[in-house]
């Protein structure tokens, strides 16, 4: 006995080996989409690679920039008739900066969070959280616009520095851009924590202070741990904010008060006027690939955490 | 409103203690008191006139059919439910002379005076030894000498020392979770309080785990008034002295374990107990 | 006063515990931080909109700038950043949600090809801007705008910054988030109608068809909304990609240059010759991309908010 065809006049076996191989087809076209996040960044990581590589292969390349020269060369002068490109003054330009941008988002990130999850009452959460957003939202264009024509002075009439555009006024432009990505990865941390240790550690006699800081904050201290590092890469990668707001001269000296110039507004500063394949082009691409493998590893790193936040949470 | 509870009236607040073992424990003064409480979660009102009297040193049991409030009554006793948004109570609860719900009682302090012990083990992700001194830690205790002799008595007491004295750097989340349960009660003696709330708190273990915990509570009782919420009526039978039974929010009948449970006042109770229900 | 512990004598503990001050104070530094992120925020708006107001009118949204920029209006400006988001988004969205359906239905979590396309989009998400603009230079223009004019036996058409190439670049940047947002509307569906659909003799494809993604649009919508409004604000990417400083023309071809909202502000912001003079043109240009910005988040946290309310009224 074969059962009735639901459709007359419908071949059901051709009709079902057709949809079969319709579904295996959109299985692989999915499969496809999924692969061009891998692809996108494999391409990423040979393409930037790919323009800095005559640094290492070309002799007409080398003649003006060796990977040698740049942390031995003191200066970063590249459009002269010797151009010079010692990157030290970018990096120590760098890393006053992101210095300055941690010192400050961090504890205010990181306290905003935990007032967020644990001290806040709902009314006040329900303010707290979109405005973060919005800061969020607000493009680092409008941060260095913001930081280039307001902070600038309120901070030059303060600190009574002699130059508007410094790296304490970069710093601390960045630091609004830096903000939410840490608290919002520390508060989604904060707010992972089970309930019961909340109830635990007050039932224990905690106040609402001790309980945030001796068991909220420790058992969620990956992902605060992976917050910071997000920003930290985020901070360092930073481009608008930096180029609009730190005056960009590669000094390197130590002093906050002194403009300074980041890897990142380096690229964006001159590459524009080079030559497509001049050392100088290798060079900025060197430079590319040099922030791509300080934020790389920093991801990686606090992606590790966020792993190793959701297991210990989830009790191993 | 329930008015038959048998409860005995207080002689004097300030009574001598007297020795638990040889008085029966109607005679001891009450140390939790409630009286007409009610409590509502929003529009919700799942505590409907409470009134009852506990005396100190001993083990009262609260059994009921789930969602009857028990829960929910233990935690007004600390106030743990103050963490719960739109909860709104009236009434009277006293720890002694203390007026729990007053406003001006200082709930930190509330809660360093009354331990409570959760259905579901909830050790912090530290060590077993900083688990145990936490509560004396936030006391201001720094000696390491006075955590260490603290966190043994405490252990001992909660019959877990033997099984965790040489590892106590290791994290309580490593624990079994009847481990993890004894644990959690050493914890809450840690800070000597004087009275412990116990909801469920075999629920999540296993036979013997649960027959250690039994026993342990009835060691317990010489130092403590222990109110246990429990839903297994054998449970209620061996570790309690009195035994509440509670249905839709109300009390209906508090008494005598031994008499609640062979000759019950009410129907209702009766119908619970031989689980003639529903 | 002491107590005997174990043999030892130990000091009784203190009856009630020392004040927590130095808590009380933290708690209230919580409240200024958090006070300070939301004044800080609410300074840079205000800001923009008290002194950006006034210029834009009618003739400055629709005009073109004149003067060397030190006055008219900003149209071809507003009009790049369309074209360039409405390009990117066409390119994004099918592969972001694509690539969202496969690892959220499809793929095992354990294998190493999941594996390796989760790292990839968390780490897509880290690199930084600047960075995709060095790629969308090097990839895009120099390789594949070059094959491509080989090939055709062209003059220089593709392989020169371009709308197009500057709209792939910023899809590829935001591939992250497009996945991130769709994944979580999926992992929201119920299980129970997934298998209900399955149950009831649906193929895969199908049930992903006609149950999932109804379901999943709010999710989808955020996510191609919150990726808009970060293309239409982030500038790095597009530097060397596409944007032009100032064009004469609208563009016309994705091969053609663009002028755009945030490179307009970076220009007018930091290559004027007369700061004074051009300053109400420069508030008006980023209040009008600030209000484009921000709306387009503020839609996407609506959506988002219905959307877990309605996960939270289901469980
Ligand atoms: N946080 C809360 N918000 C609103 N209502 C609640 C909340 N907690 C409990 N309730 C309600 O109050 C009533 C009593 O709950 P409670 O948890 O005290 O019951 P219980 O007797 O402990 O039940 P069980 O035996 O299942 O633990 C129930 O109807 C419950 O729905
Ligand atoms: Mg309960």
């Amino acid at each position: 006995m074969t059962p009735l065809p639901i459709r007359p006049g419908v071949n059901m076996a051709r009709h079902r080996r057709m949809q079969r191989l319709r579904e295996e087809f959109i299985a692989w076209v999915l499969r496809a989409c999924a692969f061009s996040a891998v692809a996108g960044l494999l391409l990423i990581m040979i393409f930037v690679f790919r323009e800095a590589l005559p640094i290492f292969t070309s002799a007409e390349t080398q003649r003006e920039a060796t990977f040698g020269g740049f942390f031995t060369v003191p200066n970063w002068q590249p459009v002269s008739d010797h151009p010079k490109y010692g990157i030290i003054p970018i990096l120590i330009g760098t890393f006053k900066i992101v210095a300055v941008a941690m010192v400050f988002s961090v504890p205010v990130a990181v306290l905003a969070a935990l007032f967020a999850s644990e001290f806040a009452s709902p009314r006040l959460r329900e303010i707290l959280k979109p405005t973060i957003e919005m800061l969020a939202g607000i493009p680092s264009v409008v941060l260095g616009f913001f930081a280039l024509m307001v902070m600038a002075s309120w901070i030059q009439s303060v600190t009574g520095s002699p130059v508007r555009l410094n790296a304490l006024n970069a710093g601390l432009a960045l630091s609004l851009g830096v903000l939410p990505t840490v608290f919002t990865v520390c508060e989604d941390a904060l707010r992972a924590v089970p309930k019961s240790y909340r109830e635990a550690s007050l039932a224990l006699g905690a106040s609402r202070w001790q309980t945030a800081w001796r068991v909220t904050l420790p058992a969620a201290s990956a992902g605060v741990a992976a917050g910071v590092l997000l920003g930290l890469a985020r901070a360092t990668g930073e481009t608008m904010i930096v180029l609009m707001a730190s005056g960009n001269a590669a000094l390197g000296t130590a002093s906050v008060f002194d403009s300074a110039r980041t890897l990142s507004a380096t690229i964006a500063a001159e590459l524009a006027e080079v030559v497509v394949g001049s050392p100088h082009y290798s060079v900025l691409f060197f430079l590319g690939a040099l922030l791509f493998l300080i934020t790389f590893v920093i991801n990686v790193a606090a992606g590790l955490l966020v792993d190793r936040l959701r297991r210990r949470l989830a009790g191993a | 409103m329930v008015t038959d509870v048998p409860t005995i009236r207080t002689r004097l607040a300030d009574a001598p203690a007297t020795d638990p073992a040889a008085t029966p424990p109607q005679a001891s003064p009450p140390h939790l008191v409630a009286r007409d409480f009610h409590l509502f979660y929003g529009s919700n009102e799942a505590l409907k006139g409470v009134s009852l009297e506990i005396p100190a040193r001993t083990v009262t049991a609260i059994i009921g059919p789930s969602g009857c409030g028990k829960s929910t009554l233990l935690r007004s006793f600390n106030r743990m439910n103050d963490l719960i948004p739109n909860v709104r109570v009236t009434g009277e609860l006293r720890i002694s002379e203390l007026n729990v719900l007053a406003r001006d009682t200082d709930v930190v302090d509330l809660r360093r005076r009354v331990g409570m012990v959760f259905q579901r083990p909830n050790p912090f992700p530290k060590s077993i030894f900083e688990n145990v001194v936490f509560g004396l830690r936030l006391l201001g205790v720094k000696d390491r000498g006075e955590l260490e002799v603290r966190a043994e008595d405490s252990l001992r007491r909660a019959a877990l020392w033997d099984e965790v004295k040489d590892r106590l750097d290791h994290s309580a989340m490593a624990l079994s979770g009847g481990q993890q349960q004894r644990l959690c009660i050493a914890r809450s003696m840690a800070i000597e309080p004087e009275v412990l709330l116990m909801d469920e708190p075999a629920s999540a273990l296993d036979p013997t785990a649960t027959a250690r915990v039994e026993e342990l509570i009835l060691e317990l009782k010489s130092r403590y008034t222990i109110v246990v919420v429990t839903h297994n009526m054998q449970q209620a039978a061996r570790v309690s002295d009195r035994t509440a039974f509670m249905m839709q929010g109300e009390l209906v009948e508090f008494g005598d374990t031994r008499q609640l449970f062979t000759s019950p006042h009410k129907k209702l109770t009766e119908d619970y107990i031989t689980g003639r229900f529903g | 006063m002491s107590a005997v512990i174990l043999g030892q004598k130990v000091a009784p503990l203190p009856a009630v515990r020392p004040s927590d001050a130095p808590g009380r104070a933290f708690t209230l530094l919580s409240g200024f931080a958090a006070l300070l992120i939301v004044l800080m925020t609410a300074l840079i708006i205000g800001d923009v909109v008290v002194h950006g107001w006034q210029t834009v009118t009618w003739e400055f949204l629709s005009g073109v700038p004149r003067q060397g920029m030190t006055e008219g209006g900003i149209w071809p400006a507003i009009y790049g950043s369309l074209l360039l988001v409405v390009l990117m988004t066409f390119a994004l969205v099918p592969f972001g949600v694509g690539a969202a359906i496969y690892l959220n239905e499809y793929a095992n979590p354990d294998a190493p090809f999941t594996r390796a396309v989760r790292f990839s989009v968390h780490n897509l998400a880290g690199v930084p801007s600047i960075v995709f603009g060095l790629f969308g230079l090097g990839f895009f223009v120099q390789f594949v705008g070059m094959q491509m004019d080989r090939a055709l036996g062209l003059d220089v058409t593709w392989g020169q910054p371009a709308l197009i190439w500057a709209s792939l670049t910023l899809a590829l940047l935001n591939l992250p988030v497009v996945i991130v947002t769709t994944e979580e509307s999926l992992r929201a569906v119920p299980r129970e109608m997934r298998e209900a659909s399955l149950a009831l003799g649906a193929t895969r494809w199908q049930t992903i068809r006609h149950v999932l993604l109804p379901q999943a649009m709010p999710g989808i919508l955020t996510g191609a909304i919150l990726s808009v409004s970060r293309g239409a604000g982030e500038v790095a990417p597009i530097l060397f990609t596409g944007a032009a400083y100032f064009l004469p023309y609208l563009p016309t071809s994705p091969t053609d240059q663009f002028m755009e909202l945030g490179y307009h502000v970076f220009v007018l912001a930091t290559q004027s010759p007369d700061v004074d003079a051009t300053k109400p043109l420069l508030y008006g240009t980023v209040l009008v991309l600030l209000l484009m910005t921000l709306l387009l988040n503020l839609t996407a946290m609506l959506l988002r908010a219905r959307l877990r309310a309605n996960l939270a009224g289901r469980s």
